[in-house]
Protein backbone atom coordinates (compact mmCIF):
# COMPACT_ATOMS: atom_id res chain seq x y z
CA UNK A 1 0.00 0.00 0.00
CA UNK A 2 1.23 3.44 -0.88
CA UNK A 3 -0.55 5.12 2.02
CA UNK A 4 1.28 5.08 5.30
CA UNK A 5 -1.49 6.75 7.25
CA UNK A 6 -4.23 4.38 8.43
CA UNK A 7 -7.37 5.01 6.43
CA UNK A 8 -10.86 4.29 7.66
CA UNK A 9 -12.85 1.34 6.39
CA UNK A 10 -15.29 3.65 4.63
CA UNK A 11 -12.51 5.32 2.67
CA UNK A 12 -10.92 1.97 1.82
CA UNK A 13 -14.29 0.78 0.47
CA UNK A 14 -14.70 3.93 -1.61
CA UNK A 15 -11.20 3.65 -3.04
CA UNK A 16 -11.72 0.00 -3.90
CA UNK A 17 -14.93 0.87 -5.70
CA UNK A 18 -13.06 3.63 -7.52
CA UNK A 19 -10.75 0.98 -8.98
CA UNK A 20 -7.93 0.89 -6.40
CA UNK A 21 -7.79 -2.84 -5.70
CA UNK A 22 -4.96 -2.45 -3.22
CA UNK A 23 -7.22 -0.39 -0.96
CA UNK A 24 -9.08 -3.64 -0.30
CA UNK A 25 -5.92 -5.04 1.22
CA UNK A 26 -6.34 -2.62 4.13
CA UNK A 27 -9.70 -4.21 4.86
CA UNK A 28 -8.35 -7.74 4.55
CA UNK A 29 -5.44 -7.05 6.87
CA UNK A 30 -7.64 -5.22 9.38
CA UNK A 31 -10.42 -7.78 9.68
CA UNK A 32 -9.03 -11.17 8.66
CA UNK A 33 -7.99 -12.27 12.15
CA UNK A 34 -11.40 -11.56 13.69
CA UNK A 35 -13.03 -13.51 10.88
CA UNK A 36 -10.45 -16.29 11.31
CA UNK A 37 -11.18 -16.74 15.03
CA UNK A 38 -14.89 -17.09 14.37
CA UNK A 39 -14.26 -19.43 11.42
CA UNK A 40 -11.91 -21.59 13.47
CA UNK A 41 -14.52 -22.09 16.18
CA UNK A 42 -17.13 -22.91 13.58
CA UNK A 43 -15.03 -25.22 11.42
CA UNK A 44 -12.86 -26.72 14.16
CA UNK A 45 -9.56 -26.60 12.27
CA UNK A 46 -7.11 -24.07 10.81
CA UNK A 47 -7.27 -25.29 7.22
CA UNK A 48 -11.03 -24.92 6.85
CA UNK A 49 -11.00 -21.69 8.84
CA UNK A 50 -8.51 -20.14 6.45
CA UNK A 51 -10.59 -21.24 3.50
CA UNK A 52 -13.61 -19.49 5.05
CA UNK A 53 -11.59 -16.31 5.52
CA UNK A 54 -10.43 -16.30 1.90
CA UNK A 55 -13.86 -16.99 0.49
CA UNK A 56 -15.51 -14.38 2.72
CA UNK A 57 -13.20 -11.63 1.49
CA UNK A 58 -13.53 -12.66 -2.14
CA UNK A 59 -17.32 -12.56 -1.79
CA UNK A 60 -17.17 -9.25 0.04
CA UNK A 61 -15.05 -7.79 -2.77
CA UNK A 62 -17.45 -8.98 -5.44
CA UNK A 63 -20.49 -7.66 -3.58
CA UNK A 64 -18.87 -4.44 -2.46
CA UNK A 65 -21.22 -2.28 -4.52
CA UNK A 66 -24.13 -3.77 -2.58
CA UNK A 67 -22.48 -2.82 0.69
CA UNK A 68 -24.90 -0.26 2.03
CA UNK A 69 -22.26 1.84 3.77
CA UNK A 70 -24.55 2.30 6.75
CA UNK A 71 -23.25 -0.81 8.48
CA UNK A 72 -19.59 -1.19 9.28
CA UNK A 73 -17.43 -3.28 6.99
CA UNK A 74 -16.14 -5.53 9.80
CA UNK A 75 -19.67 -6.60 10.75
CA UNK A 76 -20.58 -7.11 7.11
CA UNK A 77 -17.64 -9.34 6.20
CA UNK A 78 -18.10 -11.24 9.48
CA UNK A 79 -21.67 -12.05 8.45
CA UNK A 80 -20.59 -13.14 4.99
CA UNK A 81 -18.02 -15.44 6.59
CA UNK A 82 -20.56 -16.83 9.08
CA UNK A 83 -22.98 -17.59 6.24
CA UNK A 84 -20.30 -19.28 4.22
CA UNK A 85 -19.13 -21.27 7.26
CA UNK A 86 -22.69 -22.56 7.82
CA UNK A 87 -22.84 -23.73 4.22
CA UNK A 88 -19.44 -25.42 4.50
CA UNK A 89 -20.43 -27.15 7.74
CA UNK A 90 -23.58 -28.47 6.10
CA UNK A 91 -21.64 -29.63 3.11
CA UNK A 92 -19.12 -31.42 5.29
CA UNK A 93 -21.81 -33.07 7.39
CA UNK A 94 -23.57 -34.21 4.24
CA UNK A 95 -20.33 -35.59 2.82
CA UNK A 96 -19.57 -37.39 6.07
CA UNK A 97 -23.01 -38.94 6.30
CA UNK A 98 -23.15 -39.63 2.57
CA UNK A 99 -26.49 -37.87 2.36
CA UNK A 100 -27.56 -34.80 0.47
CA UNK A 101 -27.40 -31.62 2.51
CA UNK A 102 -30.81 -30.81 4.00
CA UNK A 103 -32.36 -27.55 2.92
CA UNK A 104 -31.73 -24.68 5.26
CA UNK A 105 -35.15 -24.03 6.83
CA UNK A 106 -35.75 -27.68 7.68
CA UNK A 107 -32.46 -28.21 9.37
CA UNK A 108 -33.20 -26.01 12.31
CA UNK A 109 -36.92 -26.60 12.16
CA UNK A 110 -39.18 -28.68 14.35
CA UNK A 111 -38.45 -31.98 12.56
CA UNK A 112 -34.80 -31.91 13.52
CA UNK A 113 -34.58 -33.04 17.11
CA UNK A 114 -31.27 -31.78 18.40
CA UNK A 115 -31.40 -34.03 21.42
CA UNK A 116 -31.76 -37.13 19.25
CA UNK A 117 -28.83 -36.00 17.21
CA UNK A 118 -26.83 -35.55 20.37
CA UNK A 119 -27.92 -38.87 21.79
CA UNK A 120 -26.79 -40.61 18.61
CA UNK A 121 -23.48 -38.94 18.25
CA UNK A 122 -22.55 -37.59 21.66
CA UNK A 123 -19.06 -38.33 22.83
CA UNK A 124 -19.29 -41.03 25.49
CA UNK A 125 -17.97 -40.31 28.99
CA UNK A 126 -15.03 -42.55 28.14
CA UNK A 127 -14.28 -40.49 25.07
CA UNK A 128 -14.55 -37.31 27.08
CA UNK A 129 -12.34 -38.59 29.87
CA UNK A 130 -9.84 -39.81 27.31
CA UNK A 131 -9.53 -36.31 25.86
CA UNK A 132 -6.45 -34.81 27.41
CA UNK A 133 -7.50 -31.21 27.25
CA UNK A 134 -10.70 -29.46 28.15
CA UNK A 135 -10.41 -27.51 24.92
CA UNK A 136 -10.41 -30.82 23.06
CA UNK A 137 -13.55 -31.89 24.90
CA UNK A 138 -15.21 -28.67 23.99
CA UNK A 139 -14.16 -29.02 20.37
CA UNK A 140 -15.63 -32.53 20.30
CA UNK A 141 -18.85 -31.27 21.87
CA UNK A 142 -19.12 -28.46 19.35
CA UNK A 143 -18.86 -31.04 16.57
CA UNK A 144 -22.13 -32.50 17.81
CA UNK A 145 -24.08 -29.31 17.26
CA UNK A 146 -26.04 -28.60 14.12
CA UNK A 147 -24.55 -25.82 11.93
CA UNK A 148 -27.11 -23.22 13.12
CA UNK A 149 -26.55 -24.14 16.77
CA UNK A 150 -22.82 -23.98 16.38
CA UNK A 151 -23.05 -20.65 14.57
CA UNK A 152 -25.37 -19.27 17.24
CA UNK A 153 -23.18 -20.26 20.18
CA UNK A 154 -19.94 -19.10 18.52
CA UNK A 155 -21.41 -15.74 17.61
CA UNK A 156 -23.11 -15.34 20.97
CA UNK A 157 -20.55 -16.56 23.42
CA UNK A 158 -17.17 -15.89 21.85
CA UNK A 159 -17.92 -12.90 19.67
CA UNK A 160 -20.56 -11.25 21.87
CA UNK A 161 -23.05 -10.78 19.00
CA UNK A 162 -26.60 -9.69 19.74
CA UNK A 163 -29.56 -11.99 19.16
CA UNK A 164 -30.77 -9.83 16.25
CA UNK A 165 -27.44 -10.09 14.50
CA UNK A 166 -27.33 -13.86 14.94
CA UNK A 167 -30.93 -14.08 13.70
CA UNK A 168 -29.90 -12.20 10.54
CA UNK A 169 -27.13 -14.68 9.81
CA UNK A 170 -29.38 -17.66 10.55
CA UNK A 171 -32.19 -16.11 8.50
CA UNK A 172 -34.39 -16.67 11.49
CA UNK A 173 -36.32 -14.57 14.00
CA UNK A 174 -35.08 -13.48 17.45
CA UNK A 175 -37.26 -15.90 19.42
CA UNK A 176 -36.24 -18.90 17.34
CA UNK A 177 -32.63 -17.74 17.65
CA UNK A 178 -32.88 -17.59 21.44
CA UNK A 179 -34.10 -21.18 21.32
CA UNK A 180 -31.21 -22.15 19.07
CA UNK A 181 -28.76 -20.65 21.57
CA UNK A 182 -30.52 -22.50 24.39
CA UNK A 183 -30.40 -25.83 22.53
CA UNK A 184 -26.69 -25.31 21.83
CA UNK A 185 -25.94 -24.63 25.50
CA UNK A 186 -28.09 -27.57 26.57
CA UNK A 187 -26.34 -29.96 24.15
CA UNK A 188 -22.93 -28.79 25.26
CA UNK A 189 -23.94 -29.35 28.88
CA UNK A 190 -25.03 -32.89 28.16
CA UNK A 191 -21.90 -33.60 26.18
CA UNK A 192 -19.65 -32.24 28.90
CA UNK A 193 -21.65 -33.69 31.80
CA UNK A 194 -18.86 -35.93 33.19
CA UNK A 195 -16.46 -33.01 33.23
CA UNK A 196 -19.10 -30.77 34.75
CA UNK A 197 -19.75 -33.21 37.56
CA UNK A 198 -16.10 -33.29 38.53
CA UNK A 199 -15.81 -29.54 38.30
CA UNK A 200 -19.01 -28.96 40.28
CA UNK A 201 -17.75 -31.18 43.06
CA UNK A 202 -14.55 -29.22 43.09
CA UNK A 203 -16.67 -26.10 43.47
CA UNK A 204 -18.46 -27.67 46.44
CA UNK A 205 -21.81 -28.28 44.76
CA UNK A 206 -23.20 -31.68 44.02
CA UNK A 207 -24.80 -32.62 40.76
CA UNK B 1 -40.67 -23.50 46.37
CA UNK B 2 -41.01 -23.81 42.60
CA UNK B 3 -37.66 -24.31 40.96
CA UNK B 4 -36.60 -22.60 37.79
CA UNK B 5 -36.14 -24.65 34.65
CA UNK B 6 -32.83 -25.12 32.88
CA UNK B 7 -34.16 -23.05 30.00
CA UNK B 8 -35.07 -20.17 32.30
CA UNK B 9 -31.68 -20.26 33.99
CA UNK B 10 -29.79 -20.34 30.69
CA UNK B 11 -31.91 -17.46 29.36
CA UNK B 12 -31.05 -15.56 32.55
CA UNK B 13 -27.34 -16.30 32.09
CA UNK B 14 -27.59 -15.21 28.46
CA UNK B 15 -29.28 -11.96 29.45
CA UNK B 16 -32.35 -12.94 27.40
CA UNK B 17 -34.77 -13.46 30.26
CA UNK B 18 -37.84 -11.25 30.50
CA UNK B 19 -38.00 -11.87 34.23
CA UNK B 20 -34.35 -11.35 35.02
CA UNK B 21 -34.95 -9.59 38.31
CA UNK B 22 -37.39 -12.25 39.55
CA UNK B 23 -34.96 -15.03 38.69
CA UNK B 24 -32.11 -13.11 40.28
CA UNK B 25 -34.13 -12.81 43.50
CA UNK B 26 -35.08 -16.49 43.32
CA UNK B 27 -31.43 -17.49 43.01
CA UNK B 28 -30.67 -15.55 46.19
CA UNK B 29 -33.16 -17.68 48.08
CA UNK B 30 -33.03 -21.09 46.41
CA UNK B 31 -29.88 -23.12 47.03
CA UNK B 32 -30.92 -25.82 44.55
CA UNK B 33 -31.34 -23.41 41.65
CA UNK B 34 -28.16 -21.65 42.68
CA UNK B 35 -26.30 -24.96 42.48
CA UNK B 36 -27.79 -25.58 39.05
CA UNK B 37 -26.70 -22.11 38.01
CA UNK B 38 -23.17 -22.85 39.17
CA UNK B 39 -23.16 -25.97 37.01
CA UNK B 40 -24.24 -23.85 34.06
CA UNK B 41 -21.42 -21.45 34.88
CA UNK B 42 -18.99 -24.35 34.73
CA UNK B 43 -20.01 -24.88 31.13
CA UNK B 44 -19.43 -21.22 30.28
CA UNK B 45 -16.01 -21.43 31.93
CA UNK B 46 -15.27 -24.51 29.83
CA UNK B 47 -16.27 -22.61 26.69
CA UNK B 48 -13.69 -19.98 27.54
CA UNK B 49 -11.10 -22.73 27.62
CA UNK B 50 -11.51 -23.36 23.90
CA UNK B 51 -8.32 -21.85 22.62
CA UNK B 52 -7.97 -20.66 19.04
CA UNK B 53 -4.35 -21.00 17.92
CA UNK B 54 -3.02 -17.80 16.43
CA UNK B 55 -2.68 -18.14 12.68
CA UNK B 56 0.88 -16.83 12.92
CA UNK B 57 2.75 -13.85 11.63
CA UNK B 58 2.17 -12.95 8.04
CA UNK B 59 -1.33 -14.45 8.10
CA UNK B 60 -2.96 -11.29 6.76
CA UNK B 61 -0.43 -11.00 3.93
CA UNK B 62 -0.84 -14.68 3.12
CA UNK B 63 -4.60 -14.29 2.84
CA UNK B 64 -4.11 -11.28 0.57
CA UNK B 65 -1.62 -13.11 -1.65
CA UNK B 66 -4.06 -15.98 -2.04
CA UNK B 67 -7.12 -13.92 -2.85
CA UNK B 68 -5.59 -11.06 -4.85
CA UNK B 69 -5.46 -13.02 -8.14
CA UNK B 70 -9.18 -13.73 -7.79
CA UNK B 71 -10.13 -10.06 -7.44
CA UNK B 72 -10.82 -8.41 -10.76
CA UNK B 73 -10.11 -4.68 -10.78
CA UNK B 74 -13.32 -2.73 -10.43
CA UNK B 75 -14.20 -0.10 -12.96
CA UNK B 76 -15.42 2.95 -11.19
CA UNK B 77 -18.68 4.53 -12.29
CA UNK B 78 -18.90 8.25 -11.84
CA UNK B 79 -22.25 7.87 -10.13
CA UNK B 80 -20.77 5.51 -7.53
CA UNK B 81 -18.37 8.22 -6.52
CA UNK B 82 -21.08 10.85 -6.49
CA UNK B 83 -23.67 8.77 -4.70
CA UNK B 84 -21.39 7.15 -2.13
CA UNK B 85 -23.43 7.24 1.13
CA UNK B 86 -20.57 8.80 3.03
CA UNK B 87 -20.18 11.52 0.42
CA UNK B 88 -23.93 12.18 0.41
CA UNK B 89 -23.92 12.68 4.18
CA UNK B 90 -20.97 15.05 4.03
CA UNK B 91 -22.44 16.88 1.04
CA UNK B 92 -25.71 17.30 2.94
CA UNK B 93 -23.96 18.75 5.96
CA UNK B 94 -21.86 21.06 3.77
CA UNK B 95 -24.94 22.22 1.89
CA UNK B 96 -26.67 22.98 5.19
CA UNK B 97 -23.72 25.06 6.38
CA UNK B 98 -23.40 26.91 3.06
CA UNK B 99 -27.12 27.66 3.02
CA UNK B 100 -27.05 28.83 6.61
CA UNK B 101 -23.98 30.96 5.97
CA UNK B 102 -25.59 32.40 2.86
CA UNK B 103 -28.75 33.16 4.78
CA UNK B 104 -26.87 34.81 7.62
CA UNK B 105 -24.62 36.66 5.17
CA UNK B 106 -27.74 37.94 3.41
CA UNK B 107 -29.21 39.03 6.73
CA UNK B 108 -26.06 40.84 7.85
CA UNK B 109 -24.86 41.97 4.40
CA UNK B 110 -26.62 45.36 4.11
CA UNK B 111 -24.52 46.78 6.99
CA UNK B 112 -22.14 48.14 4.40
CA UNK B 113 -22.19 48.85 0.73
CA UNK B 114 -18.44 48.58 0.22
CA UNK B 115 -17.69 45.27 -1.55
CA UNK B 116 -14.51 44.59 0.45
CA UNK B 117 -16.32 45.13 3.72
CA UNK B 118 -19.18 42.88 2.63
CA UNK B 119 -16.73 40.16 1.76
CA UNK B 120 -15.01 40.39 5.13
CA UNK B 121 -18.39 40.40 6.85
CA UNK B 122 -19.47 37.23 5.02
CA UNK B 123 -16.21 35.51 6.09
CA UNK B 124 -16.92 36.46 9.67
CA UNK B 125 -20.44 35.08 9.39
CA UNK B 126 -19.15 31.82 7.93
CA UNK B 127 -16.72 31.45 10.81
CA UNK B 128 -19.49 32.05 13.32
CA UNK B 129 -21.74 29.52 11.61
CA UNK B 130 -18.95 26.96 11.78
CA UNK B 131 -18.30 27.78 15.43
CA UNK B 132 -21.96 27.16 16.23
CA UNK B 133 -22.08 23.95 14.15
CA UNK B 134 -18.87 22.50 15.61
CA UNK B 135 -19.99 23.52 19.11
CA UNK B 136 -23.24 21.62 18.66
CA UNK B 137 -21.41 18.61 17.29
CA UNK B 138 -19.04 18.61 20.27
CA UNK B 139 -22.01 18.99 22.61
CA UNK B 140 -23.65 15.88 21.12
CA UNK B 141 -20.36 13.97 21.28
CA UNK B 142 -19.78 15.02 24.88
CA UNK B 143 -23.26 13.86 25.83
CA UNK B 144 -22.63 10.47 24.24
CA UNK B 145 -19.25 10.06 25.93
CA UNK B 146 -20.73 11.03 29.30
CA UNK B 147 -23.55 8.54 28.94
CA UNK B 148 -21.03 5.86 28.09
CA UNK B 149 -18.85 6.77 31.04
CA UNK B 150 -21.77 6.85 33.49
CA UNK B 151 -23.70 3.87 32.12
CA UNK B 152 -24.56 1.59 35.04
CA UNK B 153 -23.56 -2.07 34.81
CA UNK B 154 -25.14 -4.62 37.11
CA UNK B 155 -23.02 -7.13 38.94
CA UNK B 156 -23.13 -10.48 37.18
CA UNK B 157 -24.54 -8.91 34.03
CA UNK B 158 -23.66 -11.11 31.05
CA UNK B 159 -23.90 -8.50 28.28
CA UNK B 160 -24.11 -4.76 27.98
CA UNK B 161 -26.24 -3.49 25.11
CA UNK B 162 -24.61 -0.46 23.49
CA UNK B 163 -26.60 -0.54 20.24
CA UNK B 164 -28.10 2.94 20.66
CA UNK B 165 -24.76 4.52 21.62
CA UNK B 166 -23.16 2.72 18.70
CA UNK B 167 -25.73 4.11 16.25
CA UNK B 168 -25.18 7.63 17.58
CA UNK B 169 -21.42 7.20 17.24
CA UNK B 170 -21.86 6.07 13.62
CA UNK B 171 -23.87 9.21 12.92
CA UNK B 172 -21.28 11.45 14.56
CA UNK B 173 -18.28 9.97 12.70
CA UNK B 174 -19.08 11.54 9.31
CA UNK B 175 -19.97 14.87 10.85
CA UNK B 176 -16.74 14.80 12.82
CA UNK B 177 -14.67 14.06 9.72
CA UNK B 178 -16.16 17.08 7.98
CA UNK B 179 -15.37 19.42 10.87
CA UNK B 180 -11.88 17.99 11.31
CA UNK B 181 -11.12 18.70 7.64
CA UNK B 182 -12.56 22.20 7.98
CA UNK B 183 -10.44 22.84 11.09
CA UNK B 184 -7.33 21.61 9.26
CA UNK B 185 -8.03 23.87 6.30
CA UNK B 186 -8.57 26.80 8.65
CA UNK B 187 -5.19 26.03 10.28
CA UNK B 188 -6.76 25.35 13.68
CA UNK B 189 -4.45 22.51 14.64
CA UNK B 190 -5.63 22.29 18.25
CA UNK B 191 -9.22 21.71 17.25
CA UNK B 192 -8.23 19.36 14.40
CA UNK B 193 -6.17 17.27 16.83
CA UNK B 194 -9.03 16.95 19.35
CA UNK B 195 -11.46 16.12 16.55
CA UNK B 196 -9.02 13.49 15.29
CA UNK B 197 -8.89 11.82 18.71
CA UNK B 198 -12.65 12.08 18.98
CA UNK B 199 -13.02 10.42 15.58
CA UNK B 200 -10.93 7.44 16.69
CA UNK B 201 -13.05 7.01 19.81
CA UNK B 202 -16.26 7.30 17.76
CA UNK B 203 -14.98 4.70 15.30
CA UNK B 204 -14.01 2.45 18.20
CA UNK B 205 -17.57 2.60 19.53
CA UNK B 206 -19.21 2.43 16.09
CA UNK B 207 -17.21 -0.68 15.20
CA UNK B 208 -18.06 -2.53 18.42
CA UNK B 209 -20.75 -5.22 18.46
CA UNK B 210 -24.29 -4.26 19.57
CA UNK B 211 -23.80 -6.16 22.78
CA UNK B 212 -20.50 -6.44 24.58
CA UNK B 213 -19.32 -8.26 27.66
CA UNK B 214 -18.82 -6.09 30.76
CA UNK B 215 -15.04 -6.55 30.25
CA UNK B 216 -15.21 -5.27 26.66
CA UNK B 217 -17.39 -2.39 27.84
CA UNK B 218 -14.87 -1.49 30.53
CA UNK B 219 -12.06 -1.63 27.97
CA UNK B 220 -13.87 0.90 25.75
CA UNK B 221 -14.42 3.17 28.74
CA UNK B 222 -10.80 2.87 29.82
CA UNK B 223 -9.52 3.76 26.34
CA UNK B 224 -11.67 6.90 26.32
CA UNK B 225 -10.64 7.82 29.87
CA UNK B 226 -6.96 7.24 29.16
CA UNK B 227 -7.07 9.76 26.35
CA UNK B 228 -8.70 12.36 28.60
CA UNK B 229 -11.05 12.83 25.68
CA UNK B 230 -14.00 14.21 27.58
CA UNK B 231 -11.76 16.88 29.11
CA UNK B 232 -10.24 17.82 25.74
CA UNK B 233 -13.68 18.06 24.13
CA UNK B 234 -14.84 20.34 26.95
CA UNK B 235 -11.76 22.58 26.56
CA UNK B 236 -12.42 23.00 22.82
CA UNK B 237 -16.09 23.58 23.52
CA UNK B 238 -15.19 26.24 26.07
CA UNK B 239 -12.90 27.93 23.52
CA UNK B 240 -15.72 27.93 20.98
CA UNK B 241 -18.13 29.36 23.53
CA UNK B 242 -15.70 32.21 24.18
CA UNK B 243 -15.29 32.88 20.46
CA UNK B 244 -19.04 32.80 20.06
CA UNK B 245 -19.55 35.22 22.95
CA UNK B 246 -17.15 37.76 21.44
CA UNK B 247 -19.06 40.64 19.82
CA UNK B 248 -19.03 40.46 16.02
CA UNK B 249 -16.04 42.32 14.67
CA UNK B 250 -16.78 45.66 13.15
CA UNK B 251 -16.57 45.35 9.34
CA UNK B 252 -14.14 48.28 9.16
CA UNK B 253 -11.88 46.53 11.71
CA UNK B 254 -11.98 43.34 9.66
CA UNK B 255 -11.09 45.25 6.52
CA UNK B 256 -8.26 47.03 8.34
CA UNK B 257 -7.06 43.70 9.73
CA UNK B 258 -7.15 42.13 6.29
CA UNK B 259 -5.10 45.03 4.86
CA UNK B 260 -2.56 44.63 7.67
CA UNK B 261 -2.24 40.89 6.93
CA UNK B 262 -1.72 41.65 3.22
CA UNK B 263 1.14 44.01 4.06
CA UNK B 264 2.99 41.37 6.07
Amino acid sequence: MADEVAISDAIAVERTLAGDRDAFRVLVERHSRTVYRMAYRMMGNAHDAEEVVQEAFVRAYRKLRQFAGNANFGTWVYRIAANYAIDRMRQKKAEESGLAAPSRPDEDGPQADPMNELADGAPSPERLVASAQLGERMRAALEMLSPPERTAIVMRHWDGCGIEEIATVLKSNPNATKNTVFRAVQKLRRALQPFQEGKARAMGTEV
Amino acid sequence: MKHRTEKELIAYREGNSREGEVIGAHLEECAECRAEMERIEVLYAAMDALHVPEPGEGFDSRIWQKIAPRLEVKRAHWWDELLAPRRLGVAGALAAIVLLAFYMGWRTGPHSNAPGIQHAGAGNVRERVLIVAVGEHLGRSEMMLMELENAPTRQGQARVNIASTQKRAEGLVEENRLYREAALQAGDRGMASTLDELERALLDIANSPDEVTPEQFEAIRRRIEAQGLLFKVRVVEQGLEERKAKPEANPQEIQAGAKERKKT
